[in-house]
């Protein structure tokens, strides 16, 4: 193993059903890298993120991280999972709970944090990304910039060494897409290793180190953003970039 | 005057109106709400061989209460077994279907008759010398935590699987996200049906009268055989009464401090 490796990712297989929705996915992400995952909708791109998160359960391949093989059977998923950050679509904050219990929750009771430790270190990160008058706030209070950004926060209180985000600004309002790539543009500037699924590919085109296309399953092509974007190689990639451009999205 | 406040007026006008024209009023308000046979049966006289209506209720408040503690803590524990996914489960899983069947589909009358006479019969030494009551209560814990591990696992089914997703992506166990995340949602969504449950339980502790027990409508009975009238089981009508609207109001409250504290986003 690459001492700069955090993900590999080897034969990855995921069937629903029938329905074969990743066939053979292999890719290694470096330390402090920004991967992001391109592709129709359905092309499997929040599968790949929740497979890497064991929140499905893969048919075939393995997941390692930091050269573990987090696939194995005997592996505490609970432990993993706790070094692995995720963020989905549309937030998942707990409703019954202020965003200050949402952002202390992993720490206290999956890292075993003490309260106030806990507490202090979500004040930090809520006031880093502007969101400390927001501390004892209900989610539903919010708007969905805000409840994004909270959730951002929420797995960064978990100190992850990899960080997935699934479409995070997919169910935003136009007028709120920026906020939330502001605090990913920052986070990336950071440092933090990411593998990002994302439609905006202006943002991918920015931000990512490399992009990943998928169809059928596979990641059909991967390159650095300025070659994948300006001269694909495959014909399914390109056919799908032209559709993009016609949307008015590139 | 507002058009509400008038037309319930007039109902009500008209609803009494129709009792007290009956040909058979002035019978059914002496044998029903004869106001000297409902103070009497509810304060009792033992010399006269009867017992206090009044007194009687306290039996089954303490069997109620008693009964819905125990329902909370072993319908929750059946509906989670009934829902757990690993396959080591899986033996519990069907006992717990099992159970569920059963006690849902026995008549609680003769859940209350088999336990009743049938745990004294056994002859072991604790469970057999237990009183009526306590039996009662076992029964309608039996009856009643069916119904209700069903009603949680509704619950549990109206929390959206992303906040198991979200949870468990926090490292959190599954017993963890359960307990944090997922019940106090779910029990929140349940508080009305399990409000009616409890009602129902309330009232249901009068069927343990057949076992012996002399609760409310019992001492009702009693009264009503040995002075035959039947104003006692008016009073424990009402008795019964008092112990439920309040439940259902409190409820209500429940529901609508916590809808108005969310919306609010306030204070801790």
């Amino acid at each position: 193993m690459n001492e700069n490796e955090v993900l590999r990712i080897e034969g990855l297989r995921k069937a629903f059903g029938g329905t074969v929705v990743l066939d053979g996915i292999n890719q290694v992400v470096g330390k402090n890298e920004v991967v992001c995952l391109i592709g129709a909708s359905g092309s499997g791109k929040s599968t790949l993120l929740r497979c890497v998160n064991l929140l499905e359960r893969i048919d075939a391949g393995e997941i390692y991280l930091d050269g573990q093989r987090i696939t194995d059977p005997g592996v505490n998923h609970d432990l993993v999972r706790r070094h692995i950050g995720i963020v989905f679509q549309s937030y998942n904050l707990f409703p019954h709970m202020t965003v200050a219990r949402n952002v202390t929750l992993g720490p206290v009771k999956g890292l075993r944090l003490p309260r106030a430790e806990a507490a202090a270190e979500a004040e930090a990160l809520l006031g880093r990304f502007g969101l400390l008058d927001k501390r004892d706030d209900y989610p539903d209070r919010l708007s969905g910039g805000q409840q994004q950004r909270v959730a951002i926060v929420r797995a960064l209180a978990m100190k992850p060494r990899l960080l997935l985000l699934d479409e995070v600004t997919s169910a935003l309002d136009p007028e709120l897409v920026a906020e939330v790539l502001d605090v990913i543009r920052e986070l990336a500037s950071g440092g933090m290793t990411m593998v990002i699924a994302t439609h905006e590919m202006g943002f991918a085109r920015e931000i990512a180190d490399r992009v990943c296309f998928l169809a059928d399953g596979r990641i059909v092509e991967e390159a650095p953003p300025a070659q994948l974007f300006s001269s694909p190689s495959d014909e399914r990639t390109r056919r799908f970039l032209r559709r993009i451009v016609e949307a008015g999205r590139l | 005057m507002a058009l509400s406040t008038t037309s319930t007026i007039v109902v009500i006008a008209a609803l009494v109106l129709l009792f007290l024209l009956a040909p058979g009023s002035a019978n059914v308000r002496h044998t029903f709400f004869n106001p000297t046979d409902m103070w009497r049966s509810f304060v009792g006289n033992p010399k006269q061989g009867y017992y206090s209506v009044g007194t009687a209720i306290w039996l089954n408040i303490r069997m109620f209460v008693a009964a819905e503690v125990l329902i909370l803590i072993l319908a929750l524990v059946i509906a989670v077994v009934r829902m757990s996914t690993g396959p080591v489960m899986l033996p519990l899983r069907i006992v717990a279907t099992i159970y569920i069947d059963v006690a849902r589909g026995v008549p609680l009358i003769l859940l209350v008759y088999m336990l009743g006479y049938g745990l004294p019969a056994l002859d072991l030494k604790a469970i057999s010398t237990q009183s009526a009551a306590v039996y009662g209560v076992t029964a309608l814990v039996l009856s009643y935590s069916a119904y209700v591990s069903e009603v949680y696992r509704a619950g549990i089914n109206s929390v959206h699987r992303s906040q198991v997703a979200a949870a468990r992506s926090l490292g959190l166990s599954e017993w963890n996200a359960l307990r944090y995340v997922i019940l106090p949602q779910a029990i929140r969504n349940i508080i009305p049906p399990l409000l009616n449950d409890f009602i129902s339980l309330q009232k249901d502790t009068a069927l343990v009268s057949v076992l012996g027990s002399i609760e409310a409508n019992r001492a009702a009975e009693i009264y009503s055989s040995s002075v035959f009238n039947y104003s006692s089981f008016v009073v424990a009508a009402i008795l019964f009464l008092i112990l439920t609207i309040p439940l259902a109001r409190f409820t209500d409250r429940l529901i609508a401090r916590d809808r108005a504290r969310r919306l609010a986003g306030a204070s801790q």
